[in-house]
């Protein structure tokens, strides 16, 4: 139970003299508050699970600081740094049954019987594990061994926090998504701090309160799933959570008009003074974008493809160079290929340099 | 389906039948043949049916004593090599080096006494321990402990003990070493978060994923010490006395000191059809450890 806070905290595999660039993470700040359900989101090899071991101290940071309850416990060992992690596959001590493989965190830790049998009883029947707590844990299914390394992680209660790695791989689908709402209780019931790694937004998304995206090594945005959706403050963002992506295009902004291929669109908020030299684009989410026949006034695009999701249908459209997603509005038909482009102008961001720029 | 009808296949199996037959079972047969006829030279052969394996199975007959004599001897030695080699292999493999060049160091090293042929292996202890010229028996001499391999019984086991830990625990190390490089990091990181203790590592993670590895070294270790010859043979030559005479030494002199053929040919099936039987068992066991570890159905 701790706020956990990085200070500049940043790791290379090659040492603390390796080139900035080459730092699988980046310098980063940021406060995980007590109690938070914490989703760390972003492609493979993006540097999440590399976070994730240096708050667990598997991983020595090449610099920085990392404070528990604004005690700095960097140079601490995993042992003593009261924290538990579930990794991307199952781990279960083979010689032990279910119970005592979910007793051995807390065994290890001189906690008295009674109180081991209690926790332990607890987070069987949380997990459902109750009938099979007797059994060697060696002969259950991938599924059942997983939830015996997520019991374990659970199963403490003082921890600082409960770091997951991508917990649910090896899980079938349709039990994952189970899995994931009893996390979620779990995380209510239990009152833990828990940072959940992935690469799957829909997990991130159901699971965190907040989710912190990262790519190539850095956070570049941490908010609400909504705030995500909305707003994304990277370009990378946009096009990383929602499916499908938001459409990024280059465009020449001048105060409330964006011109894109010789057409102009509205825009909400004034972008007087864009920084000079500076990749202008305009990210829209596809859901903010409404194809419709083709008339004066509205940007005027051709047809590739169109994909039905079942309740919604996206077109893919082209126009000039640029590529788009926009809905395709219900009862919508065109002759031919060209269609017009209707954009919901509050929902229209500009990017410099890929960062989000705030409007006016 | 229909089956086909190919006669041309037999010319490609009776090759292969042919090499097997004329290497082991005609071999084998001949064995067979002898343990149940006597000989007294000049090719003359006389029916003895079992009589043989009777006498043998006989601890009061002399054929029988010597054979009981040497099979306790050659499994007490089995089990206190497996005593020492095992574990000892085990602390070795746990201690060699993870990465880097000590690892490529340490298997080169490690794996010398297992290339030298066995009959220098033996001249090399049969040396080493004379009291005379050999480094150990002058050094053990020198203290002050009286040490003979030729003349005192436990001098002599202990010299072929040694020699075998000596040259055979680098085997057992390299197996358990195999086995702890194939266990995922992930065990050790999970067991670090539990807070686990070295030993609680070793017990919970390293013995039981080394458990195959450990079953082979046991199977592989087993049949070579009960089939021993070589290096006993060079350094004692199984005395002094008969206080080291394996049952494979003691087969060489039925069979070639004696020449006869058949009490030693009926001691060599027995011989064989011991570690047959072992072998089974031990398979038998790996196989169901094996069995072991798969899923359940309908547990989740």
């Amino acid at each position: 139970m701790a706020r956990i806070d990085l200070v500049d905290l940043a790791h290379s595999y090659g040492g603390n003299f390796a080139a900035p660039e080459s730092f699988a993470l980046k310098p980063v700040t940021m406060t995980w508050r007590q109690g938070g359900a914490y989703a760390l989101l972003g492609p493979s090899g993006c540097g999440k699970t590399t976070l994730l071991n240096l708050i667990s101290g598997i991983v020595t940071p090449s610099r920085g600081k990392i404070l528990f309850d604004g005690v700095d416990i960097t140079p601490l060992s995993t042992q003593k740094r009261n924290i538990a992690q579930v990794f991307q596959f199952p781990v279960i001590y083979d010689t032990m049954t279910v119970g005592q493989n979910l007793a051995f965190p807390l065994k290890n830790r001189g906690v008295p019987k009674a109180e081991i049998d209690a926790r332990v009883a607890e987070i069987a029947r949380l997990l459902d594990l109750t009938p099979y707590l007797e059994r060697k844990a060696t002969r259950l299914t991938a599924d059942a061994k997983q939830k015996i390394s997520l019991g374990r992680g659970l199963v403490r209660s003082d921890v600082a926090a409960v770091l997951f790695d991508e917990p649910l791989t090896v899980i079938d689908p349709e039990l994952k998504w189970q899995l994931r709402s009893k996390l979620k209780a779990l995380h209510r019931d239990l009152d833990l701090t828990m940072i959940y790694v992935t690469h799957d937004q829909t997990e991130a998304l159901t699971f965190a309160d907040t989710v912190v995206v990262m790519h190539d090594g850095r956070v570049v945005q941490s908010g609400t799933p909504a705030e995500l959706f909305d707003k994304p403050a990277h370009t990378f963002v946009g096009y990383f959570i929602g499916s499908p992506g938001m459409n990024i295009v280059p465009a020449e902004v001048r105060g409330r008009e964006a011109r894109i291929d010789g057409h102009t669109i509205g825009l909400d908020r004034n972008y007087d003074g864009l920084p000079p030299g500076a990749k202008i684009e305009i990210g829209v989410r596809p859901e903010f974008v409404d194809i419709a026949a083709p008339a004066s006034g509205l940007l005027s695009a051709t047809i590739e493809r169109i994909d039905d999701l079942g309740r919604v249908r996206f077109a893919r459209v082209r126009v000039g160079d640029a590529k788009f997603n926009a809905r395709v509005p219900p009862g919508f038909s065109v002759d031919g290929n060209e269609a017009g482009l209707r954009f919901d102008p509050s929902h229209v961001h500009v990017y410099a340099d890929s960062l989000l720029v705030e409007g006016k | 389906m229909d089956k086909t009808v190919n006669q041309k296949a037999w010319f490609l199996v009776l090759p292969v039948f042919l090499i097997v037959a004329f290497s082991a079972i005609l071999p084998l047969m001949t064995v067979v043949n002898y343990s149940m006829q006597d000989t007294f030279g000049n090719n003359q052969f006389f029916w003895n049916g079992v009589g043989w394996f009777k006498e043998l199975l006989d601890p009061t007959t002399d054929l029988g004593e010597r054979f009981f004599a040497s099979l306790w001897r050659n499994l007490f030695f089995s089990a206190v090599i497996l005593a020492i080699e095992v574990p000892l292999g085990i602390v070795v493999a746990l201690s060699m080096p993870r990465e880097g060049w000590r690892v490529a160091a340490c298997l080169v090293i490690m794996a010398l006494p297992l290339l030298i042929p066995w009959n220098v292996v033996g001249t090399i202890w049969q040396i080493f321990g004379r009291p005379d010229i050999g480094l150990m028996g002058y050094t053990l001499n020198s203290l002050g402990i009286n040490y003979n391999y030729v003349s005192n019984e436990f001098d002599a086991w202990a010299t072929i003990i040694v020699m075998d830990v000596w040259h055979w625990t680098s085997l057992v190390a390299l197996l358990c070493y195999a086995g702890l490089k194939s266990i995922p990091d992930a065990y050790y990181q999970a067991a670090q978060i539990d807070g686990a203790s070295r030993w609680a590592v070793f017990t919970a993670i390293q013995l039981p994923k080394m458990n195959r590895v450990l079953l082979i070294a046991v199977l592989l270790r087993f049949m070579d010490s009960f089939m021993i010859y070589t290096e006993p043979f060079v350094v004692t030559g199984g005395g002094p006395g008969n206080s080291t005479t394996f049952i494979s030494i003691e087969l060489v002199k039925i069979a070639l000191g004696q020449f006869d053929l058949g009490k030693a040919a009926a001691l060599s099936l027995v011989y064989n059809i011991i570690i047959l039987i072992v072998c089974w068992v031990f398979y038998t066991v790996m196989t169901n450890a094996g069995a072991d570890r798969g899923p359940e159905k309908g547990v989740a």
